[in-house]
């Protein structure tokens, strides 16, 4: 049961660079930005990866559908992730 | 079809379309390794095969329906304007996320073309693609192209006059969705058609009705009045979210995914190390990006390109100089002594020619802004950046406005486009007049190069950083003043690292070159008349002593040094006292007392009144003042004895902030569209630099 709660939170800002993640959701009642996500192909199903981070540790540098997304991580917050 | 036959060419931001346009068209349109280049439309009209073609350039779009506010013209111009043909161009080495917007446009049901730009990338990456393949897969022809070596253009344009001059196919291509999807889009169809009966073709109601389903408010808005269908709408998205557990958004854009991602295993085929494509990017990003190295080493570049900028731009300039002085003595023994004679000698060539030595410095510029934002760097500083300009209430992405007001203000202001939310908009379009723009950089270099001659190109660089300071300190102070809140999300493709062309580069350098001619002959020109006149009129001054009987009286006496000296002091007080009483003394007079506790004098304060025009003229002013003043072409020096260094660090900091010239604060009052903010752009600028330049004046008094 832990082990569900804590797969079900676990959203994008969580993932460490030796990680492969994979979408699940978009979590935002945001339509603009859900829809904005979705056409860089932030779907459910999607493989990613993260790069790297800024001098900050935020923004950080995605990997997906071959190619590199810059995100703030209050953004990435909101998309939900699942490991594989 | 029509003629012309309209061609738009649409992708993904930095997929290339613009190059394409250059390439199709023989246009020059800005090009560069970072998204949304292009914010409004290019269009041009040639002929080829004897099909009048009319080019449309759209500005980049991931989504015909994401209503983010920066894909707006290119999303309206898709739904409003229907081009004839549709010539989709995708960067081919990122073809899993570029097709989403595909799948969109086959739903439009327009005639397509389908483009593989940046092939060279992609083969180089030893990735195959059977184009044949896809061609039948997307219904449309494909064409492989690089735009930027002008390859496969040929081959673009016949397939573009082969389409115009065929009937375009009655049953175009149909991407099929689940039972679920396709049923509530049949329902939905039906409702439209009863609501518009015999206005819609099949194609076009399938398409209405999946952007209602989608969400588009675009399309809902447009049929509001049809409260049934609104409702029916928002049925049909509960029952699809209650059945699949998802809105209806997102299973369209999983299924347009789905789609896409089956192809490509059937197109594409990767030959060896799928990773070798973009090692280089890795190598060079491991670098660059270094959380510890990153931002000492953007600082790092752009120190180098200033100093650049003012030490090699010293070489061609001394050139110049020359050539000036030469031109100059030429005309001087030439034109017969009279007013003509100093109108051309001390107005336009003194003028014009004080101005026309910093060319080289301006091109230097130019030629590492090219470099910076056509190799991908740019993208990357913004990233870099973001945190830091996070706390000042920007966004990274700003830093791009902000890089491209270094050239000018006027496109910086233009390039705010790329900024999502309307009010973080307005303030990057305020704060981008603060950016140091090559007009100023003349004042800088002669002003650095007069009383820092050791530092100078540091002290350039320093105005640079002050420049951005000064916006970053006034991005806070406009998020305290303007009412409203929220920021953007940063989102931004990071490209990967390319080489600019020779071409792009030399035509950047070769753009602002002519650019800089063509102001120190335009408004520089007429400028240093302007002011000559100003400063030779009126004639009939009455002078505080008689200077003709004085001098007269002087002359008369036996030769001795210390008559020289009278007579020298004797000559410069009377051209003193005329300066001061001609119509530019006057007025400048009349200013003064503002820039008093700055320790400017009135001649400071009439180049700065002169420099709202454009800030080209400050130089301008000086050397026609001084050449007329002194009879000296030596304006560096001149200066030198003029104020002290405390007072010239207070005359750069005052040119560096205060009101942006009338073309920027013409911009601001159009892309605002509100002459307040551009009022308000004037004001805060002046009492801003106002208060800054009297903080340096007075700390620098203590030190200098």
């Amino acid at each position: 049961m832990d082990q569900q709660v804590k797969i079900d939170t676990l959203t994008l800002a969580d993932l460490r660079p030796e990680q492969q993640g994979e979408i699940v959701k978009i979590e935002t009642e945001d339509g603009v930005f859900k829809r904005r996500m979705q056409s860089l192909g932030v779907v459910s199903g999607t493989a990613v990866t993260l790069d790297r981070s800024a001098p900050l540790g935020d923004p950080r540098i995605y990997s997906l559908m071959g190619y590199s997304l810059g995100l703030r991580n209050a953004e990435a917050r909101q998309i939900r992730i699942r490991l594989k | 079809m029509k003629s012309p036959v309209t061609v738009a060419l649409v992708g993904n931001p930095n997929a290339g379309s613009t190059s394409l346009f250059n390439a199709l068209t023989g246009a020059q349109s800005a090009i560069a390794n970072y998204q949304r280049v292009t914010t409004s439309l290019n269009v041009r009209e040639i002929t080829h095969g004897g099909v009048p073609l009319r080019i449309v350039d759209v500005p980049g779009i991931f989504s015909t329906s994401s209503q983010s506010p920066e894909e707006k013209v290119g999303c309206d111009y898709i739904h409003g304007e229907e081009p004839d043909i549709i010539v989709n161009v995708l960067d081919a080495g990122h073809l899993d996320r570029s097709l989403f917007l595909t799948t969109q446009l086959i739903e439009t049901g327009l005639p397509r073309i389908t483009v593989l730009n940046m092939m060279d990338e992609v083969r180089r990456a030893g990735i195959r693609i059977d184009t044949a393949l896809l061609a039948s897969a997307l219904g449309s022809p494909v064409v492989e192209t690089c735009a930027l070596k002008k390859e496969g253009i040929g081959a673009l344009l016949d397939a573009v006059a082969a389409m115009a001059s065929t009937t375009p196919a009655a049953a175009p291509l149909r991407l099929h969705y689940d039972s679920h999807l396709e049923a509530a889009i049949e329902r939905v169809q039906q409702h439209l058609s009863k609501l518009h009966p015999q206005e819609l073709s099949p194609v076009r109601s399938r398409w209405l009705a999946i952007k209602m389903l989608e969400g588009d408010d675009e399309v809902l808005r447009h049929e509001s009045n049809h409260v049934e269908l609104v409702e029916e709408i928002k049925g049909e998205q509960s029952a699809l979210a209650h059945e699949h557990d998802e809105d209806t958004a997102s299973l369209l854009a999983s299924a347009r995914f789905a789609f896409s991602n089956g192809l490509l295993r059937e197109v594409r085929q990767q030959e060896g190390d799928p990773t070798a494509g973009f090692k280089l990017t890795r190598i060079l990003d491991d670098f660059f990006l270094n959380r510890t190295l990153g931002l000492p080493l953007l600082l790092g570049i752009l120190w180098v390109m200033f100093e650049a900028t003012f030490s090699l731009g010293a070489i061609p300039t001394d050139w110049i100089k020359a050539g000036v002085q030469l031109a100059t003595d030429l005309v001087d023994k030439t034109l017969p002594e009279g007013m003509f004679h100093d109108l051309v000698v001390n107005g336009v060539m003194a003028g014009v020619g004080g101005t026309i030595v910093f060319l080289p410095n301006i091109v230097i510029l130019f030629f590492f802004m090219a470099i910076l934002s056509g190799t991908g760097y740019l993208a990357r500083a913004s990233f870099l950046m973001d945190r830091v300009m996070h706390h000042f209430g920007l966004h990274g992405t700003t830093l791009i406005p902000m890089v491209a007001g270094f050239g000018c203000n006027v496109p910086a202001v233009m390039a705010t486009r790329v900024i999502t939310n309307k009010r973080a908009r307005l303030i990057a379009m305020l704060i981008a007049p603060f950016m140091n723009c090559s007009a100023r950089l003349p004042v800088f270099i002669l002003f650095a190069g007069a009383f820092f001659a050791d530092i100078a190109g540091t002290v350039v660089f320093a105005m640079y950083m002050l420049s951005l300071v000064a916006a970053m300190v006034s991005a806070v102070l406009l998020n305290r003043i303007i009412p409203g809140s929220g920021g953007d999300a940063f989102v931004m493709e990071l490209p990967p690292y390319r080489l600019p062309t020779l071409h792009s580069v030399l035509h950047h350098m070769w753009d602002s070159a002519q650019g800089f001619v063509a102001k120190v002959t335009g408004v520089i020109l007429v400028g240093s008349i302007v002011i000559w006149f100003l400063q030779e009129f009126p004639r009939d001054i009455t002078y505080s002593q008689d200077f003709e009987t004085v001098i007269a009286e002087q002359t008369a006496l036996p030769d001795s040094p210390e008559k020289e000296t009278a007579l020298k002091t004797l000559k410069s007080a009377q051209a003193q006292e005329k300066l001061e009483k001609s119509y530019l003394g006057r007025s400048a007079i009349a200013v003064t007392p503002l820039f008093q506790p700055l320790g400017f004098s009135w001649r400071d304060s009439a180049a700065i009144m002169t420099g709202f025009v454009a800030k080209e003229v400050v130089v301008a002013t000086y050397a026609v003042i001084y050449a007329q003043e002194k009879g000296s072409d030596q304006l560096t020096e001149t200066l030198r004895g003029a104020m002290p260094p405390a007072t010239a660090i207070a005359f750069m900091i005052f040119t560096l902030l205060y009101a942006p010239c009338l073309s920027t604060i013409a911009i601001i009052g159009k892309e605002a569209q509100s002459w307040r903010w551009a009022g308000f752009s004037v004001a805060y600028s002046l009492t801003f630099a106002w208060l800054l330049a009297l903080a340096a004046s007075r700390i620098g008094g203590t030190f200098l």
